[in-house]
This record gives C-alpha cells, sequence and structure tokens, in this order.
C-alpha cells in the first residue's frame, strides 16, 4: 500500500469528523433557541429561585458537555478534547451516558447495513454482468426495467408493504425487535431469532438497492467489452474465463466503488427510517427517538457515531479499493 | 441553409463573412434545445412517458388545484373503499375525506420543495465543481477537501439535526435543507469531467488567444458537461422527494399544510399496515410518491440522449 494515499485518506476521515464535532457544538451552543437556552429555561421552570446561576451552569455542562460560563474559544477546545476522548455527555431523559447508550446499539446497526450491503452489491454485480452478457436479449430488457422500477421506489414504501403482508396480513415475521424475549444471548435458538428479526429490513434494502448497482455493472461491463484490450486477449487466445473474471469483471468494478463509497453514507443514514418501521433498535432508532423528545445530548451522540460509522465504512472500502487497482500500488492518483 | 453553400464553395479560404444574426441565434438554440430533443423524444417511449408523468403532475399541481374545490371532513362515508363511487374514486379515510383531493391539493408544496432542493444542489454542485476543476492550486484543494466532507457525513441525520434544531416550515428553505450534502456528488464528479475538458485542445487553443476564463467555462465548458448537469438535477429532484417523505413520516419535520408526507404519517400512525380496510389510506399517496420518482428517473435517464450532440447529428435533418 502506498504510504502517502494512506496518510491522505486517514488525514481526510480525522477532518470528517473534526468537522462534525464543530457542526453538533455550534448546533448546541449558537443556534437561537438553542438546547442551552430551553436547558436552561427548563431547570428555572422546575426548580424556579432555588437552583443558583452556578448551579445550573454545572448541570449544563454535565449533560451538554459544554461550559456555558467560559469564552467561547475555551468552551469550544474543551468540547473537542472531550468528544474525542469518547465523552459524549449525559442523557436528559434517562440520565445514562450517552457513550454507553450508543455502544449498546451500534453493533445491530452495523450488523444489519453491512449484511444488507454485502447482499446488494453481490447481486447487483452478478445481475448486472448477466445483463451484459445477454445485452439486448429478453431477459435483458425485462431485468433493466426491473432494475429501472425498483431504483424508482424508496426503501421505506418497499418496507411498508413487506410489513402489511408479512408482519399484519400472514404473520410470518415478527413486527420488530432484534430477537425473541427469553432466549439466552449466544444460543444456537438466539442466533437464529436475531436472524429472522433482521430478515425483513435487509431484504427491503436489498430489494430497492440492487437494482441501481445493476445498472451501473451493466453499463461498465458492455463498455469494457466492446474495448481494444479484450479484443486483443481473446485474439491472444486466452479462455473466456480468464477475459471475464480477469479482464472485464475486475475493470467493470472499479468504477462501483464511488457509489460504494455513497452507498454506506445513504445506509446509515437511512437506518434512521428503516429501524423506525421495524422497531429495530439500533443507532438510528436511538436517534429518532432522541430527536423527538428533544434528548439533544444523546441525538448529537447518534449522529456524530453514525458519522464515524460511515468514515470508518468508507476508510475499509477505499482499503479494499486500493487492493484491486493497481494504480494504487504504483502511486498514480487511482481517483 | 444558405452558409452551407457559401461554405462548400470556398473551403477553408475565408474565416466567416457570414454575420449571425440574432434570427440566426434563436433558430439555433431552438433547434437545440427544442426541435432536436422533441424529435428524439417521439421516437423514445420511455422518455415520453417520464415527461408525460412530470408534466402531468405539474398540471395536477397548478391548474387542478385552481379548478378543485379542497375535500373536508364527512365530505363522504368512513373509510369509503376505492373504485366505489364516482364522487370519491380513490376512497376516502376514516374521517371521510376524500383521498384523491387530498393527494391533488398535497402537490403544491411537494413539488416546491422538490424543485428549490433540486436548483439547490445543482447550482452548488456546479459551481463548486467547475470552480474546483478549472482553478487548479489551493482553491482546488479546499473546495475538494469540502465536498468529501459534505458528501461522507450522512445526509438524512444531518438534516435531522437540523430540522430539530431550526424547525423551518416553508417548503422552499425545507427544500434546500434536504439538497444540503446533495450537491457534493455531483461537484466531485464534474470537478473530474472539467479536468478532462481542460486538457483538451479546443479549451487550450481558447486559453492561448486570451479568452477570459469565464467565457470559456461558459461557452466551452458548460455544454460539455450540460446533460450531466440536468441528469443531476432529475435525480437530485428525486432524492429530496424520498428524504421529505421519509422525514415527514418520522415526524421530525414540523408541518403547516397537509401533503403525501404528512398524509402516509396520518395513515400509518391511524394503523394503516394492520388491517386491510386501511390499506388504501396509504396506498394510494405511496403510489402517488412512486410514480413521480418513476417520471423523474425516466427524464433524467432520456436527458443524456436528448441532449447529447452525437444523439443530435442523427436527427437535425
Amino acid at each position: 500500500m502506498n504510504g502517502r494515499w494512506l496518510a491522505r485518506r486517514i488525514g481526510m476521515a480525522f477532518v470528517v469528523i473534526y468537522t462534525t464535532i464543530t457542526l453538533t457544538f455550534f448546533l448546541i451552543r449558537l443556534m437561537p433557541g438553542s438546547p442551552i437556552d430551553r436547558m436552561r429555561a427548563e431547570l428555572y421552570q422546575r426548580y424556579g429561585a432555588t437552583m443558583s446561576e452556578a448551579e445550573i451552569n454545572r448541570q449544563v455542562r454535565l449533560y451538554l458537555n459544554v461550559k456555558p460560563d467560559e469564552p467561547l474559544h475555551v468552551q469550544y477546545f474543551d468540547y473537542v478534547i472531550k468528544t474525542f476522548q469518547g465523552d459524549l455527555g449525559y442523557s436528559y431523559i434517562q440520565g445514562v451516558e450517552v457513550s454507553v447508550l450508543l455502544a449498546d446499539v451500534l453493533p445491530w446497526t452495523v450488523f444489519l447495513l453491512s449484511v444488507a450491503i454485502t447482499f446488494q452489491y453481490v447481486i447487483g454485480i452478478l445481475l448486472g454482468a448477466m445483463m451484459a452478457y445477454t445485452e439486448g436479449s429478453r431477459f435483458d430488457l425485462s431485468a433493466s426495467a426491473l432494475s429501472t422500477f425498483v431504483v424508482s421506489v424508496p426503501f421505506y414504501v418497499f418496507a411498508f408493504i413487506l410489513v402489511f403482508f408479512f408482519v399484519f396480513q400472514w404473520g410470518i415475521f415478527p413486527q420488530g425487535g432484534k430477537f425473541a424475549a427469553g432466549l439466552n444471548p449466544g444460543s444456537l435458538a438466539w442466533y437464529r431469532s436475531v436472524l429472522y428479526h433482521a430478515t425483513l429490513p435487509v431484504v427491503s434494502l436489498v430489494a430497492t438497492g440492487f437494482g441501481g448497482i445493476a445498472l451501473s455493472m451493466r453499463a461498465n461491463s458492455i463498455q469494457t467489452l466492446g474495448s481494444d484490450y479484450i479484443r486483443g486477449a481473446r485474439l491472444r487466445g486466452l479462455s473466456d474465463h480468464r477475459i471475464s473474471y480477469r479482464y472485464v469483471a475486475r475493470n467493470a468494478i472499479l468504477p462501483l466503488y464511488t457509489g460504494l463509497l455513497i452507498q454506506i453514507g445513504f445506509l446509515f443514514g437511512g437506518s434512521v427510517i428503516l429501524e423506525q418501521i421495524f422497531s429495530y433498535r439500533g443507532v438510528g432508532y436511538l436517534m429518532l427517538d432522541s430527536a423527538l423528545r428533544r434528548d439533544y445530548p444523546v441525538m448529537m451522540g447518534a449522529f456524530l457515531v453514525i458519522t464515524i460509522a460511515v468514515v470508518v465504512g468508507v476508510f475499509v472500502a477505499d482499503l479494499t479499493y486500493g487492493r484491486l487497482d493497481p494504480r494504487i500500488e504504483t502511486g498514480g492518483e487511482g481517483r | 441553409m444558405s452558409d452551407r453553400q457559401v461554405d462548400e464553395d470556398i473551403p477553408l479560404e475565408v474565416v466567416s463573412d457570414v454575420d449571425r444574426t440574432r434570427e440566426d441565434r434563436i433558430r439555433d438554440l431552438l433547434l437545440t434545445y427544442v426541435v432536436v430533443p422533441g424529435r428524439i423524444l417521439i421516437t423514445d417511449p420511455r422518455a415520453l412517458f417520464g415527461f408525460g408523468v412530470v408534466i402531468a403532475y405539474l398540471l395536477i399541481g397548478t391548474v387542478g388545484v385552481w379548478l378543485l374545490e379542497p375535500t373536508e371532513m364527512w365530505a363522504g362515508g368512513r373509510l369509503v373503499q376505492p373504485f366505489q363511487t364516482l364522487d370519491h374514486p380513490l376512497g376516502t379515510d376514516p374521517q371521510g375525506r376524500d383521498l384523491l383531493k387530498m393527494i391533488i391539493f398535497g402537490t403544491p408544496p411537494i413539488l416546491t420543495m422538490i424543485f428549490s432542493g433540486g436548483l439547490f444542489v445543482v447550482v452548488v454542485g456546479t459551481v463548486v465543481g467547475t470552480v474546483a476543476g478549472f482553478s487548479g492550486g489551493r482553491l482546488d484543494d479546499v473546495l475538494s477537501t469540502i465536498t468529501d466532507v459534505a458528501l461522507t457525513i450522512p445526509g438524512l441525520p444531518l438534516i435531522i439535526v437540523l430540522a430539530v434544531t431550526l424547525e423551518p416550515e416553508n417548503p422552499v428553505l425545507i427544500g434546500v435543507l434536504l439538497g444540503i450534502n446533495g450537491w457534493a456528488g455531483l461537484a466531485r464528479n464534474l470537478r473530474s469531467q472539467v479536468l478532462s475538458v481542460r486538457e483538451e485542445d479546443y479549451v487550450e487553443a481558447a486559453d492561448a488567444m486570451g479568452i477570459p476564463m469565464r467565457s470559456i467555462l461558459l461557452k466551452d465548458v458548460m455544454p460539455n458537461v450540460m446533460p450531466y448537469v440536468m441528469y443531476n438535477f432529475m435525480s437530485s429532484m428525486r432524492g429530496v422527494l424520498f428524504a421529505a417523505i421519509g422525514l415527514y413520516y418520522l415526524g421530525v419535520l414540523p408541518y403547516n399544510q397537509d401533503h403525501w408526507g404528512v398524509l402516509i404519517r396520518q395513515a400509518y400512525a391511524g394503523g394503516a399496515l394492520t388491517a386491510g380496510s386501511m390499506f388504501h389510506w396509504i396506498l394510494w399517496p405511496i403510489v402517488t410518491v412512486v410514480l413521480l420518482s418513476i417520471g423523474l428517473i425516466l427524464v433524467s435517464q432520456s436527458t443524456d440522449r436528448l441532449f447529447n450532440p452525437r444523439v443530435h447529428a442523427r436527427h437535425e435533418d
């Protein structure tokens, strides 16, 4: 792996996280009717004159991680340093540390989305390749039409329809939750229950996500199939197998990476809606719940954690991209 | 055309002794943007369908709203099923309101939202992308970093955080908010396209002739990237539509008028998914959203064909 390239990627990841922290700070601190003002008003209303200014400031500091009595730049640096140390403040409503709440739910969202992304790409790439090889056939036409149609359906609409039929009409799948109650975590029955509960959310993401990937894979493959070096490889008598894997597939998959980077962000963002529909208590569910209850520390913490998850996901994708694209190895600019 | 006659008579001798009048220019513009795309459109059923759908929504959102009276509570019976009476072709909700009319009167705010969101995405994305690609150096570095950051921060959570702190109610403002990081993908792609256009000989020649950067950008670079920008306009309108409906469904955005997103939320909260007798309540707003989305996608897929100079050449005579 090229050192400079790696350093640039890591630097970029930090810039994104840092920007997000700055953004949450300014939203907490500077917005008119900001969380701080609201919290002050609430405390004042509840305790009236019995609570001193110093005590109110102490409370604000405990929950929001902001010291309202210090000058702005001190508040800012303090907030950034504390956040980088993993201290995200306390939940207004549950009184629990935000980081504890988040650590509890994050693995579930990562599990759900990584399964969904894997299926989306495997199905999309295989289908797209098949469409390209049979270009113009009836299979190609109907698969293209189907792919275009599923791209037009938002994933939550598909989720509604799944819930209507599979949960309420036929009762095949559970309405929500992450696993059935009363099972021993780690037992075989528990794992099966986890997969069972994850089926509908994953299906609604995969069914609406593979189409776009298949369409771009088809376009890339057709373009690659028409290029001179493929004709050259055929003339050199290379086997079909070698041509399709080493020459066509590799070159057609590489441009999909930019899409993958966007898709990771889109899915993690979309988890807010997805987990709400299936009552799946992940990061997205926690974020929405806290947003609706105006539990600002949890909301900001969840936003930050979702961003970090996307940054890490993009970074991992970038590393695998570096392994696939020989230009990265030799130090040329890949993208 | 008469110009062609002149060209054929004195090939390569004279640069151009025919002054283009304003009429010529208008005719050329019409040919490029109306007549030829129209001819291509007629031969492409998918594009025709897409444009038909989008124009139908525009008409419903303007003329339809002006022609009809809005529905009210107990305009019909409770939960009239679809296709039963001509008074309520799509049925009614549990409060006896006509669903078709609710959908029709929900059109203008949504159209305003997606149009302003799409416009915001395209304008910001195009300006940032082309400037970054053409300037190079430090400005390019700064703009590219901002673009990458905006591309990585997940959109929906960012919008939720902003919506909760700002509580916007104006459809235009909501649209802009929903496009807040949609511009980044366009900017990144445009930057690399501009970088490659910049290497072209004719752009280098224009630069060497001392033509100012602004007119090179407008006259030589923009036509090259225009189909892509149009494509993005359509697809980001679809993105804004999806995000808007999703956020109204979640109850994150405040609302002061009923539209499709609010309808879906009310239907979902009213238990429309739990019983077959209520399913039409949530189904019709969903169908409305999906149909508009299909229209936008088909239009966006055809923009390349409609404005691609190579496709044009085949349809010009």
